[in-house]
């Protein structure tokens, strides 16, 4: 019984001497707190895949009431800014070429003749695709404004639509902004990307000054050390993973359908893993840069094999079973989860549980190399 | 006389500092990883992993009333290359597909579709999962396609079906195949570029500084500004051969088109190499620490040119103060280059302004760098 007292006391005063060591330096005080907040800010807005802009060009062959009409319903989306009219097809080329527009509408002369006869009436649609994502879905945004003219058209001249309509509805997310799963999914990366750093850091600095070897020779066993080590950790990351939150919930005003508790849940056992991750390129490291180089070596397929920037059902089947060991998945799914869908812990324990294993594993091995290798 | 002769001792003094570092790189571990593993992996990444098409998405086709109709339709999402459909016939089972992600998207199909497909007023309602907003548009949209052919295989099989009165033919330039690859594989550029040239030398300054090995430099004849060199060329010789790496990879391994010259992409590449460079010892001599370094190192390279460069999320959506902030980093000038390189060619309107603004940053880095790195100590 006395000897856990002892034990839990030579951990206390681990972990008081490292929060001490990072809070009351002001750099590393600012570097802790400041970052995690312009992060969200910025990429809360950066990170969308909608487009509200669409610089587009126009040529009007047909200059009639017909095309004029259809033009107009361009304009007035707020999405469509027109920069400039185009007098003949030759000058198509440049347009695109010196990104002046990302689209440009050519409407042929035969447009208003073929549209009264009854005729498909064409028009042409040039994108610029060297951003391919972009080209399609503002060539989406076309598609769209022209079946509503072509529906408006039918009605005023007594025709009936095309036999089948199509309704469209988004669950969970009915005007399909991307913001609504980015900003939750953004919440677990800058954590991960700063607690795995951070704790990758904190045994690195002690072997580069030395005083490594000198907490080996004292009273204090090797998993001690590694609670010592990851209770710091976890608690900045909690601390930033709050702060985050707050400014999701009060500026971004994300909805948030589940509860509050289910989602620190899951980010506190992601956590974990993410420490135990980064301790574990720490026994590894002999220096603060290799252990800086290696975390980063971690994070970066953990960041691009998540989910974040491009959906996990996309990757090859051998890439999606990789990502079975990146806790990042799971806590953005989980963060996705309690956000839009309200789910409850009871749902969320297939995500749950690899985690847990994932940091059993890491912190074990971790504590292993502490005692193992003396650099 | 002395002038040459102080140049050759300048030179020898450059010579000397940049072959420490250069054993210095080849001996460390971490290095070798930074500068060969990660460009492979980050090409095996993005080459293989990563895509933002949609295909095979998993969706329930809930078939009401099982008419020949209806089955035809639903059929006609089996054999659609976007879609891997799962028949059912009731919502409920649809629904719970749904919430237990099985599938992305529902297509309903009502009982009396076939009676309404008469009247010519029938509907069928497409329903997606919104968690992922991208991908939610682009099933929408390929679900509409896939209905739009099954009415115009019935119409060409003899039953009138009217299309909409205007038709629009679109046309994508440069990637007319419509692959993702062909941004995100000159985009691995910008990310091997940013990590050697940034990431890995935000702590060669901060890791001197806090050994004090800088201030026993000082005391050397050695000037500021070779301790400057010699800092940026052997970092400059493993970023190059980080750009040969990625270029060989995108051509020959995953046949991205490029257009421009060689010449262009090389020279723009060194520029950016050269800024990265000057950002990543700019941040290790003003802070000084290696933690800190370590943390900013994330938040001014690496976040800035996955986010803030316009190479996955496109810049035009962003608010002008978001837009002036990545106006600030260099990545999102080096991706407009190398997008117009790869892909459209040397198109000089594009290509000199982004170069003139790499160049104007390259020299006030230049000038930072001499200014925090002065023979003074700490």
């Amino acid at each position: 019984m006395s000897a856990l007292i002892d034990s839990l006391g030579r951990i206390l005063a681990l972990v008081q001497k490292e929060l001490l060591a990072v809070l009351k330096d002001r750099k590393s005080r600012y570097s802790v707190l400041v970052p995690p907040i312009l992060q969200i800010l910025i990429f809360g807005y950066a990170a969308t895949y909608d487009l509200n802009y669409v610089p587009y060009a126009v040529l009007d062959q047909d200059r009639s009431a017909a095309s004029r009409d259809l033009l107009a319903r361009f304009d007035g989306t707020g999405i469509f800014q027109r920069v400039t009219n185009l007098d003949n097809a030759s000058e198509i080329a440049k347009t695109i070429d010196d990104q002046k527009a990302l689209l440009v509408i050519q409407i042929g002369q035969d447009f208003s003749r073929e549209l009264a006869l009854g005729q498909p009436a064409a028009i042409q649609l040039i994108a610029d695709g060297r951003n391919s994502n972009t080209a399609a879905i503002a060539s989406g945004y076309v598609a769209t404004i022209v079946d509503a003219f072509n529906a408006d058209w039918l009605a005023d001249h007594g025709q009936t639509g095309p036999p089948i309509a199509t309704t469209m509805r988004a669950w969970f997310n009915p005007e399909l902004e991307t913001r609504w799963h980015m900003i939750p999914s953004i919440i677990g990366t800058i954590v991960m990307i700063m607690t795995m750093n951070f704790a990758a850091m904190s045994v690195a600095r002690e072997r580069e000054n030395g005083t490594f070897d000198q907490l080996l020779v004292t009273p204090i066993r090797p998993a001690e050390i590694m609670i010592g080590k990851a209770v710091p950790a976890m608690l900045i990351g909690l601390l930033q993973a709050t702060m985050i939150l707050l400014v999701a919930q009060l500026w971004f005003r994300i909805p948030f359908q589940g509860s509050v508790l289910t989602l620190y849940a899951g980010l506190t056992l992601f956590l974990i893993a993410a420490v135990g991750i980064g301790l574990f390129v720490s026994s590894i490291a002999g220096t603060m840069q290799q252990a800086m180089i290696y975390g980063f070596v971690v994070i970066m397929p953990f960041a691009l094999l998540s989910g974040l920037t491009t959906p996990i059902d996309n990757m090859p089947l051998a890439f999606q079973y990789l990502t079975l060991i990146n806790p990042l998945r799971y806590a953005i799914t989980i963060a996705q989860r309690v956000y839009l869908e309200g789910a409850g812990i009871g749902v969320l324990i297939p995500d749950l549980w690899p985690m847990a294993i994932i940091a059993a594993v890491t912190l074990s091995a971790a504590t292993w190399m502490f005692r193992h290798k003396v650099a | 006389m002395s002038a040459t002769s102080g140049l050759a001792a300048k030179l020898r003094r450059i010579r000397a500092l940049v072959r420490k570092e250069s054993w210095q790189i080849v001996r460390d571990p971490s290095s070798v990883a930074i500068g060969v593993i990660m460009p492979v992996m980050l090409i095996l990444l993005f080459g293989f992993a990563l895509s933002l098409d949609v295909t095979n998405v998993p969706v329930a086709v809930v078939l009401e009333n099982p008419t020949p109709a209806a089955t035809d339709l639903a059929a006609g999402f089996r054999l659609s290359p976007y879609f891997d459909a799962h028949y059912t016939t009731s919502m409920e089972a649809a629904r719970t597909m749904m919430l237990d992600r099985t599938v992305d998207g529902i297509v309903r199909i009502r009982p009396d579709f076939a009676r309404h497909l008469a009247l010519g007023d029938a509907q069928v309602q497409i329903i997606v999962h919104g968690g992922d907003a991208n991908r939610a548009r682009l099933i929408e949209a390929y679900a509409q396609g896939a209905i739009a052919q099954w009415a115009a295989r019935r119409g060409s099989a003899g039953e009138p079906v009217t299309t909409g009165p205007v038709v629009v033919q679109s046309r994508i330039w440069f990637n007319e195949a419509n692959d993702s690859h062909y941004f995100l594989v000159p985009g691995l550029i910008v990310m091997v570029m940013t990590l050697i040239g940034a990431f890995l030398t935000t702590m060669v300054m901060a890791r001197e500084w806090e050994r004090g090995t800088l201030e026993a430099l000082f005391v050397t004849p050695v000037r500021v500004d070779e301790i400057l060199w010699s800092k940026t060329l052997p970092y400059f010789a493993l970023g190059m051969i980080g750009l040969a790496l990625c270029f060989l990879a995108a051509k020959f391994l995953f046949y991205v088109p490029f257009r421009g010259s060689l010449w262009v992409l090389t020279g723009a590449s060194m520029l950016y190499l050269l800024v990265a460079l000057g950002i990543g010892l700019f941040i290790s001599s003003a802070v000084k620490s290696q933690l800190v370094a370590s943390q900013l190192a994330f938040v001014a390279t690496f976040l800035p040119a996955l986010m803030l460069s316009g190479f996955i999320f496109d810049l035009r959506s962003t608010p002008l103060a978001v837009q002036a902030i990545a106006d600030v980093f260099p990545a999102r000038y080096f991706v407009s280059l190398l997008q117009t390189v790869f892909l459209a060619g040397n198109i000089w309107p594009v290509v000199l302004p982004e170069a003139g603004i790499l160049l104007g940053m390259m020299l006030v880095l230049l000038a930072l760098n001499r200014f925090v790195t002065r023979k003074k100590l700490a």
